[in-house]
Order: C-alpha cells, then sequence, then structure tokens
C-alpha cells in the first residue's frame, strides 16, 4: 500500500501499465516535458522516451484519431484530452469511428483506446473548463465510461481500462485529483467495471454518486446520522456498464433513492439510474426518486458554488425523501 | 530518394512501370471494375440493394494506387474503394455479399453498402462521415513505426474531404511525426453538388501539403501508370523513413454522388460527356491495343469474364440466407454487458413465433 493523491494514482497506474507491456502508448497536450497540465503524466517521457510518451499538436480529432489507428496496428493507445470541455472536436472520431469500430467491421476490428479526461467543476474553471458531460458518451453504445472517486480506484479502474478489450472513456474528478488522498494497492491492481462500490451501509435511503460527488454525499451521510436518518452511499464508477445489481439491491433494501451528479440534470446519468428504478424496482419505492444536480444552465464562473450540489442540497433532498413516505 | 532495395515489404525498385501482364491484369481489374460499378447501379434501382455509391471515371485511379502499395501496408479507404480491396485479394463473393446484406457479408450487415471491411487484406472499415480515415491512417503508420516494421499506410478521400478537419489534423500530424503515410485522393471534381472550385480557393489540392511540411503531387488520375508511379514514389519514400506524401489524382465522377443523387440539379450533361472523352478504361484499352499486348477478341473475353464472375456472385448473394436476427447484439463490445443480454433476451422473446409483443 501506498498513501497517493488521485492524480498520483492516475500516474502510477500510467507508469505501471507501461512498464508492463510496451505497447502502452500515451498521447496528447503537453503530458511529455510538462507531464500534463495537471502532472498526471509527469516522469513518463523520461521513463518510457519520446516514442512512447507523444507530445502532440493542438488537435483533439488528431490525438483520438490516430490513437485510433494505433489501437487498429495492435497497439493500446492512452490518449489525455487535456478538459473534457474540449473533447468536442474529437466527438466525431470518438462518437462515430472508436465507439463502433467493432461492431460495424462485424467484430473484424476492435480497436481499444483509453481515452482520459479530466471532468468537472469546483476549481474555479469557468464555463470550458468545468462541464461534466458523461452522458453524451453514456448514450453512445460501444464505449464504456468509468469514473474513479478515490486513488485506489482511480489506479484499479486505469489498470483494467488499459487491458480491457474495448473504448473507454476514463473520467477524472479533477477537483479532488489532490484534495483526496488514499491507499493504494501497490502492483497490478485492478477494479472491476461495472461493480458499483459501497461507501458506507445505510437502511433508511439509497444515495448514488460518483467522481467528485461522492465525498459531497459522504459528508451529507455523516450530516444526516446526526438526525437519525441512515444513508446508504454508493459509488457507481463505472456508468458503462452499470452495476444493476448493486443499485437495485441497495433500494430493495432501503425503499427510497436520490441521485447525485454536478452534470446538468436534463439526460442526465440520474436519468437512466431513476428510470432503472421505475422499471424494475417500483414496487419496492416508498417515496418518489430525487434527482440532486447541477442546473439546467450552462456552467458558471463567479457563481459555480451556487451551481454546484453541495452537501446543503444533499441533505435537504434526502430529508424530504425520507419524510415523502 | 532513399534507395530501397533493403526493404524485403518493398516492391522491386525496378518496377517504376506496370508493362506487359502486369498492365493487362490492370485492366482486366478495371474491366471488372467498371463492369461490377454497372451492374451495382442496375441492382439497386431493381431494388435488390439498398444503396450504391458508383466509382465510374475512377477506375485507373483505384487499380493504379492499390498494385502500388504492397500486402503489408495497410489501407484506411473511404466508400469508393471496392475496387482497392478486390486487387488486394479481397473475394469478388465477399464484395457483392456486403453490398446484399447477407449472411455472407464479413461485416455482418452493419453497414450500408460500399462501407466495406476486410481484415485479411488490411482494408480498414470504412464509414460514411467524410475524412475521418485520414488520422486514423496517420496513427497506423506511427504504429508500424514504433515496432519498427517498414511498411506504410494508404489512405483514399475525396475532393470534399480536404475541406473536413479530419485530413487538415490527420496531415499536420503526419507532418509533425513524420509518418509514413500516403494521402490518396482522388479529386473528382464533385462533392455531391459542390464542385471542386467551391471547395477550396487554393489552385490544387495537392498544394495544401506544402503547409504541413512534406511534397504534394498532382497526377493525372486517368492514366494508370502515372498513378502507380506517383504512388510508388511515394510509398518508397515512406518506408525510407522521409515522411507522407499527399498524391492528388485527377479523376471526374461519371455518375451520381450515390443512387439517392440526381447530379442533373447540379452538373450539365456536356460536361460529363466532355469528361467521358477522358476515359480510364477506354485509354488504357487503346493503348493496350495499340501495343499489341491486347486484341479485340482478348478484350471481348476479358469483359465476359467480368459479367460471368459478377452475374455468378449475385446469384450466390441472392441464394444466401438472411443475417440472424439476434446478431445485432453480436460485437457491441468484446462480451456482452448484462444490461444487452436482458435486451438480446427480450428481443428474441419478440420475435419468436407467439412471443410477447413488448
Amino acid at each position: 500500500m501506498t498513501e497517493l493523491t488521485l492524480v498520483q494514482a492516475v500516474n502510477r497506474g500510467l507508469q505501471e501499465a507501461m512498464r508492463a507491456d510496451p505497447d502502452v502508448i500515451v498521447l496528447g497536450e503537453d503530458v511529455g516535458v510538462n507531464g500534463g497540465v495537471f502532472r498526471a503524466t509527469e516522469g513518463l517521457l523520461k521513463e518510457f522516451g519520446a516514442d512512447r510518451v507523444l507530445d502532440t499538436p493542438l488537435s483533439e480529432t488528431g490525438i483520438v484519431g490516430s490513437a485510433i489507428g494505433m489501437a487498429l496496428y495492435g497497439l493500446k493507445p492512452v490518449a489525455e484530452i487535456q478538459f473534457l470541455d474540449f473533447i468536442y472536436p474529437a466527438f466525431d472520431q470518438i462518437v462515430s469511428e472508436l465507439a463502433k469500430m467493432r461492431y460495424r467491421s462485424g467484430g473484424q476490428f476492435p480497436c481499444h483506446v483509453v481515452v482520459r479526461a479530466p471532468y468537472g467543476g469546483g476549481i474555479k474553471g469557468g464555463l470550458y473548463h468545468s462541464q461534466s458531460t458523461e452522458a453524451y458518451f453514456c448514450h453512445t453504445a460501444g464505449l464504456k465510461v468509468v469514473v474513479p472517486s478515490t486513488p485506489a480506484d482511480a489506479k484499479g479502474l486505469l489498470r483494467t481500462a488499459i487491458a480491457d478489450e474495448d473504448p473507454v472513456l476514463f473520467l477524472e474528478p479533477k477537483r479532488i485529483y489532490r484534495s483526496v488522498t488514499g491507499e493504494v494497492p501497490d502492483g497490478d491492481h485492478r477494479v472491476p467495471f461495472g461493480s458499483a462500490r459501497t461507501v458506507r451501509a445505510g437502511s433508511d435511503v439509497s444515495v448514488f454518486a460518483y467522481g467528485a460527488m461522492v465525498p459531497v454525499v459522504t459528508e451529507a451521510a455523516a450530516a444526516l446520522e446526526a438526525e437519525g436518518i441512515s444513508a446508504e452511499v454508493i459509488d457507481l464508477r463505472s456508468l458503462v456498464p452499470l452495476d444493476e445489481e448493486a443499485v437495485l439491491a441497495s433500494v430493495g433494501r432501503t425503499g427510497r433513492a436520490v441521485v447525485v451528479h454536478e452534470a446538468a440534470r436534463c439526460c442526465g446519468f440520474g436519468a437512466e439510474v431513476a428510470a432503472v428504478l421505475a422499471e424494475k424496482a417500483f414496487y419496492s419505492l416508498k417515496a418518489p426518486i430525487a434527482r440532486v444536480t447541477g442546473y439546467d444552465t450552462p456552467f458558471p464562473y463567479a457563481l459555480e458554488n451556487v451551481y454546484l450540489p453541495g452537501p446543503d442540497r444533499v441533505v435537504a433532498a434526502v430529508r424530504d425523501t425520507v419524510r415523502a413516505g | 530518394m532513399a534507395a530501397t532495395a533493403s526493404r524485403p515489404s518493398a516492391p522491386a525498385p525496378s518496377e517504376d512501370r506496370l508493362g506487359g501482364a502486369r498492365l493487362v491484369d490492370a485492366y482486366r481489374a478495371m474491366v471488372l471494375a467498371r463492369a461490377l460499378d454497372e451492374r451495382c447501379l442496375s441492382l439497386q434501382r431493381q431494388g435488390r440493394i439498398g444503396f450504391y455509391a458508383p466509382h465510374a471515371g475512377q477506375e485507373a485511379a483505384l487499380v493504379g494506387s492499390a498494385l502500388a502499395v504492397a500486402a503489408e501496408d495497410w489501407v484506411f479507404p473511404a466508400y469508393r474503394e471496392m475496387t482497392v480491396a478486390l486487387v488486394r485479394g479481397a473475394s469478388l463473393q465477399a464484395v457483392v455479399d456486403q453490398l446484399f446484406g447477407d449472411a455472407g457479408d464479413l461485416a455482418k450487415g452493419r453497414q450500408m453498402p460500399n462501407h466495406f471491411a476486410f481484415r485479411d487484406q488490411h482494408f480498414v472499415s470504412a464509414s460514411s462521415p467524410i475524412g475521418t480515415q485520414i488520422p486514423q491512417a496517420v496513427g497506423a503508420a506511427m504504429a508500424a513505426r514504433y515496432r519498427k516494421q517498414a511498411i506504410t499506410t494508404i489512405t483514399y478521400f475525396g475532393d470534399g474531404a480536404t475541406s473536413s478537419n479530419d485530413f487538415h489534423a490527420g496531415l499536420n500530424f503526419a507532418g509533425v511525426f513524420r509518418a509514413p503515410t500516403i494521402f490518396f485522393c482522388q479529386n473528382n471534381e464533385w462533392a455531391i453538388s459542390l464542385p471542386r472550385e467551391r471547395q477550396t480557393r487554393s489552385s490544387t489540392l495537392a498544394m495544401k501539403a506544402e503547409a504541413y511540411g512534406f511534397p504534394g503531387v498532382v497526377v493525372d488520375g486517368n492514366d494508370v501508370n502515372a498513378v502507380y508511379a506517383a504512388v510508388r514514389a511515394a510509398r518508397a519514400r515512406a518506408v525510407a523513413g522521409d515522411g507522407p506524401t499527399l498524391i492528388e489524382a485527377q479523376v471526374y465522377r461519371f455518375g451520381p454522388h450515390s443512387t439517392s443523387d440526381d447530379p442533373r440539379r447540379y452538373r450539365a450533361d456536356a460536361q460529363v460527356e466532355e469528361a467521358r472523352r477522358r476515359d480510364p478504361v477506354a485509354r488504357l484499352r487503346a493503348e493496350l491495343l495499340a501495343a499489341q499486348l491486347l486484341d479485340e477478341a482478348a478484350d471481348a473475353a476479358l469483359a465476359e469474364e467480368a459479367r460471368t464472375r459478377i452475374g455468378e456472385a449475385i446469384g450466390r448473394a441472392e441464394a444466401t440466407p438472411a443475417l440472424e436476427p439476434l446478431s445485432i447484439f453480436d460485437d457491441v463490445f468484446a462480451q456482452p454487458t448484462a444490461r444487452l443480454a436482458e435486451q438480446r433476451t427480450d428481443c428474441a422473446a419478440h420475435l419468436a413465433p407467439g412471443g410477447r409483443s413488448s
């Protein structure tokens, strides 16, 4: 075990994967000499050289497009998109090409690329360094989408992503890159996809979250406990594939559900979780499902704390849900 | 230009022209391409296939380029390159099965006609968005070089694609990383309804390479040997480590953009008739006759051979069973997710005789 921050755990995961397999290549803007704007790739250029750590021109289309070609040829590229907000020039490559390559070729051309992207608010990054648009990608068949919230999961999910046979969008909650530290297992630690993590057990209500909202929800759960409300906190970790079994089992026990994400509400991932519960756990529910989310506004700069769900909004939603039935 | 003789993957450097039997082989491939094109248009009009994007007028560019690269090279095509796949050894039956979307289609009926994928021929799956294959070809070339394999990648696209994001991203990456890639632009003068002169103010498409720091060349795309020589030279540069080349093969799209298009809305028949005077198939035929590499009887036999092979392949395709309905759930991921497995079960119940209807 080693105590690491979340971003250090990402770095460690990359380093260990590259040591284990010469086919693993890292490419992106400022990932080499600069070690990444968040330092996620620090030290990799020095250890692995410029053939494996590629500082690319400023073109997300070029980064993901060339990564697809590398993967088709048999390498295992890990492409960094500097901020999720800047991924849209590569949207066509990700959605039309990467996600569909295996399917459209009848399985002849599997295409395994990991696209890493820091996402989310809370860093005073304004409109274009703060968004959480995971739902665009979850809507796309053929793409896996995972979001760690702890250093151990950051390394474990990243190692799984790099070893996986399918394309993976690996979203890193940059707000907690350094504010969260934790013990990370040494060696080839892997966290399977499609497996939610119970952060704390509870009996009155299930609260589902992922990424930077997990510590927010955990703080809310502690406050609720003082009021006598027992909240179960589930970190989804893997949005596609989703651990439906864990979601349904938790609500089967508690009878109440609150879904929390910082993405905008309309068609956000919480809508999918709520729909699964409505379809498959309706008769277990004692109260309406609640969502605590970012608002359906663009992401505001000066007032980001108004926009982002905090423990107070989670506490209020849980109280309402518990009182409702 | 650096010598390539020591590279086992490169064709012998003395062969800078197709001659004799190889030129006749090129002609045979072009005759097959033309006959297949005409037959596919009629199959679509008869409702026997759903769609078709013709390549008539581009046969010399397709065959000349395909013959100039090696089997171990990788092709990143657009959707008018079935002839390239055939030259590289894809079976005519596999091509026709793709057009019909039957159980013989190697891509399992997942895409419209013309969107081929042939793993064994290193012919990467084509898509409809324009230009997306261009940076992919660059990445594959970078990967080959990383593995110290002296091959090249060749990517096909049209004049319209030179306005796409991916064209600029791909060429810029190729220049920066000196990727062993051949950018093969078939400038057929029309991007659906938009003429070449409205696509760009540049006087040629090839000159765009200069901005990315590597050579761009214009070649008469109706001359199979001119195309062959240009691609051979580009390939030699690439495998010698001298970087990419952009080739603009100037051709003309005789037919519609696709069977969904009516070109009379945007161009005059007279222009098409004028272009047909430069027909690459007729041109090579005249050359072969003049060089006495072919006579009228042999030419007629080639045409008949093509028609027969195509007719037989179509007959077999129409006798091939339809795809298994539940195969739509295959190949989304390497292994189906629980959710996909559940949807597959629901779909199976729906499809079963007397099955539930929800």
